[in-house]
């Protein structure tokens, strides 16, 4: 039985001086001009922080930020049809439906049935996109907004119009290259 | 000796200052001073920061440059919390002696020579004591008392813990930061700080040179008696939330926190003036009265940045190599130097 050879994930393992006598005390102090030559470094380097409010961190194309509902794009009616399908798979219990019925003359979504209260509650939402791979119409996506803050709680529970209507800010996309 | 005086603590002058002077003196001296705190908090936290790739504050005012003042005010402004197990007047008095002593001893390091200002002889600086390094630290060892009271006074474990560490922490390094200038004042041959600094005109070479034993001794010990990084086991936010200033909050924290800076700007001064020629500009030049307090300046912030680069660097030594640190190597190293350097003046 031979050691196990790690190979090339082996990774390099630095220590401190060897401590001990005149010797250790010359190492010692070689080692503490190494680290301050490497904090040196970083100065020159620059900064690396993005300054938030004003400059925002670009998202993946796949980050799940706040909800969107959507319209057909020809004829303009909601893709919801009512299922209440989100609001079952919604581990955190935040999705509320109602739905009603669709009439000729008032016609909301392309199904037999529109959802008439659409509210997510987005103090609650765990953003899992549970949402989203339960929908059969795809009617409901993640977007990319992350600024959900207010100051009262009442004002978090987005609605169906707020849900539908595009954000105000957009969040920066992360390009391929990025 | 001259008629003017036999020895007292005053270093023996040849010029009379009325009392005018004094008044004003005492008010630049510590107007410049204490106003240079803010600008090294400022500069301690910018410099972290780009030493971590970082900004450091840029919101309040332009480039941040409030912030210290913004910190301060906050902190003003808080109410004056205190332990029910605290012990009053002295919780009340520790942050007042820090500070204090902070501040007598600023009184003592030399902006410049003695010019004629005014019609009158003015020296360029708080007052010349003919016992220059001891009493810098007569009164750095009482600035303990401020931790030390301050700790035990809260009733607090941590704080305790944190006073304790400072106790030993100033046996272990005051000894090794005197003998480290002792060099220093057998090669001038005097205490006095501006004394000193003619000395090295006249020896034509800075100490720090002939004297970089006792130099690097002193910077080290100076880390120490300032409790800054790598030697704030006095604090060592990590496992004594704080220590000796845990229960502190308000205006009495503000005051630990700026007798803290204060003494680093005031080690930083001692130590240009024992080692880097306090207001002597290099190859001779000769600068005009009013720049020599910008010299002297000049040089405290080179040291004031090293202590802040120290932090940027070095991890917090453990509490035994501490100790062995400051006994077995500072201590030993410290008396040879003491030695070396007298057994050579004598020889010369």
């Amino acid at each position: 039985m031979t050691a196990w050879d790690p190979g090339e994930d082996v990774i390099a393992v630095q220590r401190g001086p060897q401590p001990g006598g005149a010797g250790g005390l010359y190492r010692a102090f070689g080692e503490t001009l190494r680290g301050m030559k490497t904090t040196l470094g970083r100065i020159a380097e620059g900064t690396t922080t993005f300054q938030y409010p004003e400059e925002k961190v670009p998202v993946y194309p796949r980050f799940r930020g706040r909800h969107k509902l959507h319209r057909f794009e020809d004829t303009g009616l909601e893709k919801c049809v009512g299922c209440s399908l989100c609001a079952a798979a919604c581990p955190a219990d935040c999705i509320r439906v109602v739905a009603a019925e669709n009439t000729p003359e008032h016609r909301i979504s392309a199904g037999e049935r529109y959802a008439t209260v659409y509210e997510i509650n987005m103090t609650r939402c765990i953003f899992c996109g549970y949402c989203e791979v339960a929908c059969p119409f795809d009617a409901i996506t993640m977007g990319h907004d992350y600024e959900l803050s207010d100051y009262t709680r009442s004002d978090l529970i987005f609605t169906k119009e707020m849900l539908l209507a595009e954000p105000l800010e957009r969040t920066p996309l992360r390009t391929e290259s990025e | 000796m001259t008629a003017h005086g036999s020895g007292g603590l005053l270093a023996v002058v040849s010029y009379w200052e009325p009392w005018w002077i004094q008044i004003i003196k005492s008010l630049l001296v510590f107007g410049v001073g204490l106003s240079m705190v803010p600008v090294i908090l400022i500069l301690e936290r910018k410099g972290l920061g780009r030493f971590q790739n970082r900004y450091g504050p840029n919101r309040v005012g332009v480039f941040g440059i409030m912030q210290p003042l913004a910190d301060i005010l906050k902190l003003l402004r808080k109410e004056q919390f205190r332990p029910a197990t605290s012990v009053g007047l002295l919780f009340a008095l520790a942050p007042v002696i820090s500070i204090l002593t902070a501040v007598a001893t600023f009184a003592i390091i030399p902006f410049g020579d003695v010019h004629n200002l005014f019609g009158t002889n003015v020296g360029l600086y708080g007052i010349d004591v003919s016992i220059g390094p001891l009493y810098a630290f007569a009164f750095g060892a009482i600035a303990f008392y401020g931790i030390m009271l301050g700790g035990w006074a809260s009733g607090s474990k941590y704080s305790f813990l944190g006073a304790m560490r400072g106790a030993a922490q100033l046996i272990s390094y005051e000894v090794a930061l005197g003998l480290s200038l002792i060099g220093v004042v057998f090669q001038a041959g005097t205490l006095s700080l501006t004394g000193i600094v003619h000395a090295q005109q006249h020896y034509g070479l800075w100490f720090f040179l002939p004297q970089i034993v006792g130099f690097l001794i002193f910077m080290v010990s100076g880390f120490a008696e300032t409790n800054r990084a790598p030697f704030d086991l006095v604090e060592a936010d990590a496992e004594l939330v704080g220590g000796y200033n845990t229960e502190y909050g308000g205006g009495r924290f503000a005051s630990y926190y700026f007798a803290e800076y204060l003494n680093v700007f005031v080690i930083s001064g001692l130590a240009t003036t024992m080692f880097l020629g306090g207001w002597l500009l290099p190859f001779g030049i000769h600068p005009p009265a009013f720049i020599d307090p910008i010299v002297v300046l000049v040089k405290m912030f080179v040291f004031v940045i090293v202590f802040i680069w120290v932090r940027a660097t070095l991890p917090r030594l453990r509490y035994d190599q501490l100790m062995r640190f400051g006994w077995k190597v500072l201590l030993p190293l410290a008396t040879v130097n003491a030695l070396v350097t007298a057994i050579l003046v004598v020889e010369t």
